[in-house]
């Protein structure tokens, strides 16, 4: 079907010839493959959709510091920009995983809410809120739900073939009652001082929260880009078929990417509590449909295969900038929600159009 | 094009049988692969092809029967266990990741990673797999426009030669093709089997399973002959002709002389 139209140019092949792709140039020499090196990867990097969105992204920076430098451009805002960003960028970046491997999770929101609360009851219980063994013991129980539910997110999606829309929307709903039957349906605003010092200091003028985020993007790009627990994503992502056949453990893999998913959820948790001393009961609907706007506008396929946790930067500031940006013009922020509505499905536009011209004629 | 027809064969089948449920797929099937011949296996839909493939590469396990490589009594009992011994399988629908580069789908679940600490973190060797598949193509005589961009912007064909080079590089006994060319164009058709005449040349053996008898008259040179879940015939490519093939296959020179019956082995 996928016939070679330019084919036809070398029609007349005797055996033995070099098999030549069309369009190439001739290729007297075997060598004729593309040398690597810094210009190539220089160019492969200008084409990619992270570039074009960074590219955006630089500009809405560039409008918004220009008409208000004093607000806008102030450290103090940009702090705020950064800070309202992490705790979406760490949920965007186990997001980035399950999309690379072709799945969803809709359920990271409700997860982190249902970390949050069993972590803010068990450390409620455990007293001394100055503690810092209590953070942590909170930490362990939030990283210890969080992955759970990930788990049972990929049982259900890897054992029981429930599609994994189905499965996360199920248990984004189970999350979510089981955090409200937990807390009895109010939020617990006794949170250790210890973890609201973390959450509200710094280090050298940049916030804890903000170092702490963007550790673990930095190591999520790392593995993602360079080891093979993220080869075998994307290769998991592209076809998952093929990567059966070629002995990888299709189920075993995303069972351990929906875990890592539903793990940074309660992290993100801990995070969060710090912030904002609360457990934000009602305040994480939305988390879910932001991280996937975030990572597609960052350029990961909905269809798997590709992606990148820089592209996943990107997009979860494009939307903070502009929303931010609209505060300080004096416009209404609920335009910035119609905005990148429409952004998000112009930027998959544009990115078929672009990919359909090279390929898969 | 003759190879060593006269070496043993690298893999043997004796009396394979297949049951499934009722059905009797294969009734004692024997089958032999030469190194560096490509040996045809055809047959009417029906006749058991894709299961004595599917059983010598360890995807099934016979109902009975005996498997041998190198002489070497074996069993599989899942497709790594062929892929131990150096057979690979090529199938006839892509088995590539179009997402990925060439490089990335010639390692596919098979990935170098670096030497030291950082190795045993799993950090890739891309520099090295780049460099062995490179090396790989240009033993094939494959040339890729892109060692770098996804294979998904390559043609059928070429994105087939990955798939094949891929089998070539790990195979070092026997490299199994089901249908490599049947999504294919003539041309690309061509230059496939120029590349599977190529890899025969490198001394393993090539089983190649195929409804085009142009084809397995163009590079085969033995026939395997199945019908019914039986060998029926082992035929060397010489002076065969389509309605040969088509006659040992439908049964219709059954009676015929010049064909070698399938020699009795106990």
């Amino acid at each position: 079907m996928s016939g070679d139209v330019g084919g036809n140019a070398q029609m007349a092949v005797p055996p033995g010839t070099q098999i030549i792709i069309p369009g190439a140039a001739p290729a007297p020499e075997p060598a004729a493959q593309t040398p690597p090196g810094p210009g190539r990867a220089l160019k492969v990097a200008l084409s990619s959709s992270p570039f074009y969105m960074g590219l955006v992204l630089v500009a809405l920076v560039a409008f918004f510091s220009f008409l208000h430098p004093g607000t806008f451009a102030s450290s103090f805002n940009i702090r705020n920009i950064f800070l309202d960003a992490s705790v979406l960028l760490i949920l965007a970046v186990g997001t980035t995983y399950i999309m690379i491997a072709g799945g969803f999770d809709l359920s990271i929101g409700s997860v982190l809410v249902f970390s949050g609360v069993a972590a803010a009851q068990v450390m409620l219980r455990v007293g001394s809120t100055d503690s810092l063994g209590t953070v942590a013991l909170g930490f362990a129980v939030a990283l210890l739900c969080g992955a759970a539910w990930g788990v049972f997110n990929g049982l259900c999606i890897t054992r029981l073939r429930v599609s994994a829309l189905i499965s996360t929307l199920g248990s984004m709903g189970a999350a979510l009652g089981g955090a409200y039957l937990l807390s009895d349906g109010s939020d617990i605003r006794t949170v250790p001082n210890a973890l609201i010092a973390l959450g509200h200091g710094s280090i050298g003028g940049v916030p804890w929260l903000v170092v702490i985020t963007a550790i673990v993007a930095l190591a999520g790009g790392i593995v993602l880009h360079m080891t093979r627990f993220g080869r075998h994503t994307f290769l998991v992502g592209s076809n998952p078929e093929a990567a059966r056949r070629a002995g990888i453990n299709v189920s075993g893999h995303l069972l351990k990417l929906y875990a890592l998913s539903g793990l940074l959820a309660g992290f993100a948790a801990m995070l969060s509590l710090g912030r904002f001393s609360t457990t934000t009961l009602e305040g994480h609907a939305n988390d879910p449909l932001e991280a996937i706007t975030a990572v597609v506008l960052g350029g990961t396929a909905l269809t798997g295969g590709r992606g990148s946790v820089i592209g996943t930067v990107v997009g979860v500031f494009i939307p903070a900038v502009l929303a931010n940006g609209f505060i300080i013009m004096g416009i209404q922020p609920f335009w910035q929600m119609v905005v990148i509505g429409f952004v998000v499905i112009a930027a998959v536009y544009a990115d078929q159009i672009k990919r359909g011209k090279g390929e898969r004629l | 094009m003759d190879g060593t027809a006269a070496a043993a064969p690298i893999l043997r089948a004796r009396g394979i049988t297949k049951r499934f449920g009722h059905v009797e797929a294969l009734r004692g099937v024997d089958f032999d692969a030469r190194a560096g011949e490509i040996t045809a296996l055809i047959g009417d839909n029906g006749a058991g092809k894709s299961t004595l493939v599917k059983i010598l590469s360890g995807v099934y396990a016979a109902t009975s029967g005996e498997l041998a490589v190198d002489g070497v009594p074996v069993t599989f009992s899942s497709p790594a266990d062929a892929h131990a011994l150096g057979i690979e399988t090529v199938y006839q629908d892509l088995s590539v990741c179009p997402d990925l580069s060439p490089s990335a789908n010639m390692y596919m679940g098979r990935e170098a990673l670096r030497p030291g600490l950082l190795g045993r973190l799993g950090f890739l060797d891309n520099a090295a797999m780049r460099r062995e598949s490179a090396a790989a193509f240009q033993r094939l005589k494959v040339a890729l426009k892109d060692m770098d961009a996804p294979i998904a912007s390559l043609s059928g064909g070429q994105r087939q030669s990955v798939a094949i080079c891929r089998a070539a590089l790990w195979a070092k006994r026997v490299v199994f093709m089901d249908e490599p060319t049947a999504a294919l164009g003539v041309v690309q058709t061509a230059r496939t089997l120029d590349l599977v005449r190529r890899i025969r040349d490198t001394g393993v053996a090539v089983v190649l399973i195929s409804h085009n008898m142009r084809d397995v008259i163009q590079v085969a040179d033995t026939v395997e002959v199945l019908r019914l879940g039986r060998r029926i015939a082992t035929m060397p490519n010489q002076g065969l002709t389509v309605q040969d093939l088509v006659g040992a296959m439908t049964g219709a020179l059954d009676a015929a002389a010049g064909l070698t019956e399938p020699e009795a082995v106990a």
